[in-house]
């Protein structure tokens, strides 16, 4: 480490510790006022990035030859292809569950290796490890109370218990019965790249279907080209769409899609958000603010749905208590459940913060969105 | 983002730390802890048998030994796991001898291929190379406008057509031989490991474009399935490295840990913001001291120089040493800090950081009002803060938006702080001049800080010194000493 490496050093952390302190003593002072009273510009910062180094018509100019065809063609999806099962989907990966099952069937009693055959299982499907403790303790106690003697009932019971946690919930999406130019409002939130806007695509498509008045508001004014692939989903299924400028305030888009919508007398918006990690509290409070401009006008927010990708481990429950701290959330959607990953992650967002599962994606097309069914979903685990 | 995990194991192994005897039953019960500390980290269920059984040995045989302390045997079996687990060696990037060198990005849907693709051309750019993209995502509605519009901002040209994904890797790379660009980066659609057609398919891309170096795009958050997904992408094309996305999140990283163990193949790349700047190199050693809660002063000081012009930031040394640094100095060295991307990020690297503060969630607008204020005041009273009376102080308030407290506080700690700038760098004068910084990183003249930050770090009062930075004291007239 030479001298001007130290003295780099040096400076940073003076500027830094300065920095930081003076925010924190100020927090003190202001009594430990919570950083939402600041006013909040992420539009801001997020735009200064987008100027820096853009150079797009000199680079169009040396790369001219190369920019023919920017619109991709898309793969045509079918209107409406026939719904998938959800048995179908998974049936392509079941190896989770299917060795652990075959090595507590392949015992002629029940012993300890079978509960660890299970607990494996739970585990690799993550359903987390407290709940993998509960659901194995209570079968080990009924084992003791010989309520359970066979093998191929011990997978009965755990089963059983599984879907019986899930059971009960209420999984209607909810649209009020409001006067004509007093849209329901949709919002979609969650982390980056777990599928919002493919998943308000497919759900705008099954609402035309049946018959709703549908808008789409591209209220994903960050990701590059987010707006694009909105419009895309919006004029396959041929609904209403409003979007703002790249970098712009996202509540005004939204604002602007609950006037839209209520001036054509149209039932349904649906805002798209920009995807935000849970720990950034700016991006958490600007999504507060979008839900509370959202019903500024005379629009009503009657589901903030929480997307929560399949793959997502122990961190998805964080995420949906953070999300739902800050908006409420009236449901989950479980996207991209036709891969290897089970999604044992519900069991947890649905027993401890009681939030369900309403729609799992489990494909490509418009028609592999689906109501969430527990007997279902437990049944595909388990498939023997 | 590993700070839960270190969290946990930290407050684990200090029930044992210490301790005269280790029983079977401690390491029974600590044994149990570990393992679901790991698995709520979403360490894969096989890597974490792995990790424990090896630790378990190890603390066995503390159990045994007659040396002082057999807790702290355990906790090093613990530190050296996991570094062990994230270890080797950082993956340098051979270019091709007959360029272009070819990388291949690809992944599950959403995991961040595109932005990383973009991020990777950036990096490459800062390299001095210069990057093609290729947008082979013909899936997604609007992925290839994605692409271009994140080429425009980082000025690298984006290749795209709307036909085949195969085609256009393979047009792609002749065109990255016509345009004389040395680096391609093909982006490919999102893809589940089980589906055959599309595995196929990436197959048939990789086959096109004979990559250098395929990367795997991996979402932090990521729980079990990392494993499956990641072997089944090796199987079908050979990875040669993986980049983790969205380690900015709080995921307590068992998928970075897992990927690693089970296919073999190092973690590259690490995106670590949504700025497209917001990429490194992944140093597996690095992470695993940040694990440990020892921060990552290498990295950061690589940033510093990419951020900071060198010859204003010797000045500005030069000048807190002569206690000359003023206010205006400091609204300078901050522009250049916030290059460097986001604050938080900054402070997961920087060692010895009071939890307290960590958790204070600051965020880089915060920094906003302190700007503000600075700005409200004129040359004179950036320069001689003291000149700053009542009326000055109203003035100065209301430029900015804040209270006339606000105001006096910063001008209070700013006092207070050049004051302790002063006294070190009397305290580094005073040094031999030979001796450079070097010695310093020992802590040499720094009076009782064994590591951390000083005494005079003290938030409560609001005053503020330089945290106990490695070489801080033992900087004999370093300013404008020959390098």
């Amino acid at each position: 480490m030479g001298a001007v490496e130290i003295l780099l050093l040096v400076l940073l952390a003076f500027v830094f510790v300065f920095g930081v302190g003076v925010v924190v003593n100020n927090r003190r002072q202001q009594g430990s006022l919570p950083p939402a009273a600041k006013p909040i510009d992420r539009t801001g910062a997020r735009k200064s990035q987008v100027k820096t180094g853009t150079i797009l018509e000199e680079r169009e100019a040396t790369d001219a030859s190369t920019d023919e065809g920017v619109e991709a063609d898309e793969p045509e999806i079918e209107a409406e292809p026939a719904p998938g099962t959800l048995r179908d989907r998974l049936a392509k990966a079941r190896s989770t569950f299917s060795g652990a099952i075959a090595g507590v069937l392949g015992r002629s009693g029940i012993t300890n290796e079978s509960f660890e055959d299970l607990e494996e299982a739970l585990l690799r499907a993550d359903v987390g490890v407290s709940i993998t403790e509960e659901l194995i303790e209570g079968l080990r106690s009924k084992v003791a109370a010989k309520e359970i003697t066979e093998p191929s009932a011990l997978l009965d019971a755990l089963q059983e218990e599984m879907a019986s946690r899930l059971r009960g919930s209420d999984r209607a999406l909810n649209l009020v019965e409001r006067g004509e130019g007093e849209p329901n409002v949709w919002m979609f939130v969650g982390v980056n790249g777990v599928g919002k806007t493919t998943t308000i695509g497919k759900l705008a498509n099954q609402q035309t279907i049946a018959g709703r008045s549908v808008l789409l508001a591209a209220g994903d004014t960050f990701r590059a080209a987010a707006a694009e692939q909105l419009q895309t989903w919006a004029e396959r299924s041929g609904v209403e769409f409003v979007r703002g400028s790249e970098g712009g305030d996202p509540s005004s888009v939204i604002f602007d899609g609950v006037e839209k919508a209520a001036a054509n007398k149209i039932e349904l918006v649906m805002a798209d958000t920009a995807g935000r990690l849970h720990n950034k509290s700016n991006l958490m409070d600007e999504l507060k603010k979008v839900r509370r401009v959202a019903e500024k006008g005379t629009g009503q927010v009657t589901e903030t749905l929480l997307v929560i990708d399949a793959t997502t481990g122990q961190n998805g429950l964080i995420q949906a208590r953070e999300f739902n701290e800050a908006t409420e959330v009236t449901g989950v959607v479980l996207t991209k459940l036709d891969g290897s990953a089970k999604g044992g992650i519900v069991f947890a967002i649905e027993t401890d913060l009681g939030i369900p599962v309403k729609l799992v994606g489990i494909g490509e097309t418009i028609g592999d969105l689906i109501p969430f069914d527990p007997d279902d979903f437990v049944n595909a685990l388990f498939e023997r | 983002m590993f700070d839960n995990l270190s969290d946990r194991l930290e407050g684990i192994v200090k029930k044992i730390r210490g301790k005269g005897r280790l029983t079977e039953a401690d390491v029974d019960e600590v044994m149990k802890e570990i393992r679901s500390a790991l698995l709520e980290a979403d360490v894969n269920v096989t890597v974490v048998r792995s990790i424990c059984n090896r630790i378990r040995e190890h603390a066995i045989g503390a159990t045994r030994s007659k040396a002082l302390d057999p807790g702290q045997q355990v906790v090093k079996a613990v530190n050296d796991e996991l570094t062990r687990a994230l270890g080797g060696e950082t993956l340098s990037i051979t270019f091709a001898a007959k360029p272009p060198t070819v990388v291949l990005m690809a992944g599950l849907q959403g995991s961040g291929k595109t932005t990383n693709s973009a991020k990777l051309a950036s990096w490459f750019k800062a390299q001095g190379r210069q990057p093609l993209l290729v947008g082979a995502d013909l899936q997604r509605p609007a992925a290839v406008e994605q692409l271009r519009t994140l080429g425009a901002q980082i000025d690298v040209p984006v290749y795209s057509d709307p036909g085949d994904p195969v085609l256009t890797a393979h047009q792609g790379l002749e065109e990255a031989k016509r345009l004389g660009r040395d680096v391609l980066i093909v982006d490919t659609a999102g893809r589940l490991s089980i589906d055959s057609e599309m595995m196929e398919q990436i197959r048939l891309i990789s086959g096109a474009v004979t990559p250098d170096y395929t990367f795997l795009v991996i979402d932090a958050m990521t729980g079990q399935d990392a494993v499956q997904t990641a072997e089944a992408f090796h199987e079908a094309l050979q990875i040669d490295g993986v980049i983790m996305s969205k380690m900015d999140g709080d995921a307590r990283g068992g998928a970075a840990l897992s990927v690693k163990e089970v296919i073999g193949v190092p973690i590259a790349f690490a995106s670590t913001g949504e700025k497209l700047n917001e990429f490194e190199q992944f140093h597996p050693d690095r992470m695993a001291s940040r694990i440990l809660g020892m921060g990552d002063l290498l990295t950061l000081i690589e940033q510093a120089e990419n951020a900071f012009e060198q010859d204003q930031a010797e000045q500005a040394a030069q000048k807190m040493m002569d206690g000359q640094f003023t206010l205006d100095d400091f609204l300078d060295q901050m522009q250049q800090l916030k290059k460097m991307g986001s604050l938080g990020n900054i402070m997961s690297m920087m060692p010895g950081i009071p939890k307290e503060l960590k958790n204070a969630n600051i965020s880089d607008d915060d920094l906003k009002p302190i700007e503000a204020i600075i700005r409200s005041m004129t040359m004179e009273e950036r320069t001689f803060p003291k000149v700053i009376n009542g009326s000055r102080r109203q003035r100065i308030a209301v430029g900015s938006g804040t209270q006339v407290g606000d105001v006096n506080r910063l001008v209070k700690q700013f006092d207070e702080m050049q004051k302790m700038m002063k006294k070190m760098g009397v305290l580094g004068g005073g040094m031999p001049g030979g001796k450079k910084g070097k010695k310093g990183k020992k802590g040499k003249g720094g009076p009782q800080r064994p590591k951390g930050l000083p005494p005079g770090f003290n938030f409560q009062e609001g005053a503020m010194g330089l945290p106990g930075l490695p070489g801080t004291p033992g900087m004999p007239g370093m300013p404008g000493s020959p390098r």
